[in-house]
């Protein structure tokens, strides 16, 4: 498709063209060639920009993160520390149980994960392939529970998960995530589109029902699955309300909150600790977008609006 | 059909509506219930106040600051994101590797716990040491405090809000271009039709569902506004970063004022009710106004 500057450039090349052929208006084409490649130029220059304005801030973090605490203060910046402090990393780890927190985050990240896996194929596919009474009314709640953010009842959620003596515990965290409505709607759109003939053909064969979900189902969804597990572990790596209001002490928290409270910790920022910490947060989920970034950018632009 | 086979749908959605009832649903109203009480939480006797609550928020100072901080946040965050994403997206719309490129850096940021962008935030919007105040002097303005003084606060806030959440925008804007078919172009190049032209009657229209989905998800995103306020200005400098959630927070987990916090809750709950509802109804309605 043609975007503003690209219709500008066809026209320009027809000037160019037309000039060249007529031998007129020679000097103008030649002037307004010059004006494309300098537009051109201009254009790859604030794309940089553009680019600098969301890279800087984390190379700034990086380089933070190696240096003293009094270099974090010299004007103009030392980009590329010359003696990078690798022990910021090693004290910023030390401010507080970070294995804990560590395995707390895998732990309830990935438990979520497959808690999610076993609720939501059943579902989906039993929205997407059966006729049962009621069934709308069930689709229903599950489209309302997509639109309701944990923000918005954490306070009744936290009541609820004391009385069940839940707080502080890997369970209380894990179980109001164990199913997922935006899981169950992704996955029905995919099931939706397998054709009949196939389910008909397995079942002809007289397998089982749950033997046609996980044989022939399951592996023609599995982008599909791919992309929802890339976007269930992103959201709950990072996530810091649903753990900082659901915990009281340090046995369930997870490595955000671990991070967050370094500050609180030292007293006086030192900003040097406190952004290697930060990188232990984000390597991660950095190193995973490196790797798969069309299939992540997938997972949360293209699926959420179609 | 067997009994089994009728009762088979429903033992496979079971799982996922009793985990939405018990952890979605009925929380919903619970706080409503809870919001016509006098409750501390600690003592065993809820007493009933009816509209109280309601009637105090609605007096208290505070929080019609807060109403008017989140207010003011949102509709600063939301014009400035989808305003930009869309120029972005023009711009960027193109194929080949460095676009993809320019696309996949200006989305990072959307990944990154939002625990990571306030902490770094607030280092480059340190007073004294921070990176921005470095390079705003280098083009020749003085020392902001961004942060710690209530004229810049919230709108310190905003930059981060919109940061992190322009590279989203633009690959959903992106996505939406891309889906408006290629002859509606070359027609409207046949005819001759002006850039602007182009845009304002062809592109805008047919754009109009993806910017009512982003505007929407923006505001009800924006209202729940928390991690940056508990991390980078705790609500203040004076209370001028203190919005909903946070109050919210705050009523429930420091004061345990459980019955005023809940009512402040419904306020918002009624607030992302109506923008889900609106949000439905265009939805249904695939507005394109032709």
């Amino acid at each position: 498709m043609k975007t503003v500057n690209e219709t500008a450039g066809v026209t320009a090349n027809r000037a160019i063209i037309g000039g060249s052929t007529a031998g007129i208006h020679h000097k103008r084409a030649v002037w307004k060639s010059a004006a494309a490649y300098l537009l051109r130029a201009a254009n790859i220059l604030s794309l940089l920009v553009l680019v600098l304005i969301f890279a800087l801030p984390f190379v700034w973090m990086i380089s933070t993160s190696l240096k003293t605490m009094p270099e974090t203060m010299i004007f103009p910046p030392e980009w590329i520390p010359s003696n990078p402090v690798w022990q910021n990393y090693i004290d910023a780890w030390n401010t507080g149980p970070f294995m804990k927190y560590f395995t707390n985050s895998v732990i309830i990240a990935v438990g979520i994960l497959i808690l999610q896996m076993a609720t939501i194929i059943p579902a989906a596919y039993a929205f997407a392939r059966y006729q049962f009474a009621g069934s709308k009314l069930l689709f229903g709640i599950v489209m309302v529970t997509l639109m309701i953010p944990a923000q918005l009842i954490f306070l009744p959620v936290y009541l609820e998960l004391s009385a069940w003596k839940l707080l502080n515990t890997h369970l209380g965290l894990i179980l109001p995530f164990a199913s997922s409505a935006f899981g169950i709607f992704l996955l029905r759109q995919a099931f939706m589109q397998i054709s009949e003939e196939l389910v008909e053909a397995a079942r002809l064969d007289h397998a089982k029902e749950w033997k046609i979900i996980a044989k022939v189902m399951v592996p023609l969804v599995k982008p599909v699955l791919v992309t929802f597990t890339l976007f269930s572990f992103i959201a709950h790596w990072n996530d810091y309300f649903w753990p900082l209001v659901m915990t009281t002490n340090e046995t369930a928290r997870t490595l955000p909150l671990g991070i967050a409270k370094i500050r609180e910790v030292e007293g006086v920022a030192t900003w040097n600790i406190l952004m290697a910490g930060n990188l232990i947060l984000v390597a991660p989920i950095l190193v995973v977008f490196f790797f798969s970034q069309r299939q992540i950018i997938r997972a949360f632009v293209y699926n959420g609006v179609k | 059909m067997t009994v089994w086979e009728k009762l088979r749908p429903y033992s496979m959605v079971a799982p996922s509506i009793i985990i939405f009832s018990l952890f979605f649903i009925y929380p919903i109203f619970y706080m409503i219930y809870l919001s016509m009480f006098d409750w501390n939480f600690v003592s065993p006797t809820k007493t009933f106040v009816g509209l109280q609550n309601f009637k105090d928020l609605l007096l208290d100072a505070d929080f019609r600051k807060v109403m008017s901080n989140t207010t003011i946040y949102t509709l600063l965050t939301v014009t400035l994101t989808t305003g930009l994403a869309l120029l972005l997206a023009l711009w960027l719309n193109r194929k080949g590797v460095f676009h993809a490129f320019v696309q996949g850096a200006i989305f990072s940021p959307h990944i990154i716990s939002l625990v990571s962008i306030s902490l770094l935030w607030s280092w480059l919007m340190d007073p004294e040491y921070g990176l921005l105040n470095w390079v705003i002097g280098l083009v020749g303005f003085g020392k902001l405090q961004w942060l710690s003084h209530p004229s810049t606060s919230l709108v310190s806030l905003v930059i981060v809000a919109v940061w992190k959440g322009l590279g989203y925008n633009t690959l959903v804007f992106i996505a939406g271009l891309q889906s408006i078919p290629k002859d509606i172009y070359e027609a409207a190049a046949l005819d001759e039709s002006k850039p602007w032209t182009t845009f304002m009657k062809l592109m805008l229209p047919m754009l109009s569902p993806t910017i009512f989905f982003l505007v929407i998800i923006n505001m009800i995103g924006s209202f729940q506004v928390f991690e940056t306020i508990a991390i980078m200005t705790q609500g203040g400098p004076i209370n001028s970063t203190n919005t909903l959630v946070y109050y919210i927070y705050e009523y429930g987990f420091r004061f345990f004022k459980i019955g005023y916090a809940s009512a402040a809750g419904v306020i918002l709950l009624c607030i992302v009710g109506v923008l889900t509802i609106i949000y439905f109804k265009l939805l249904s309605k695939r507005v394109h106004y032709r």
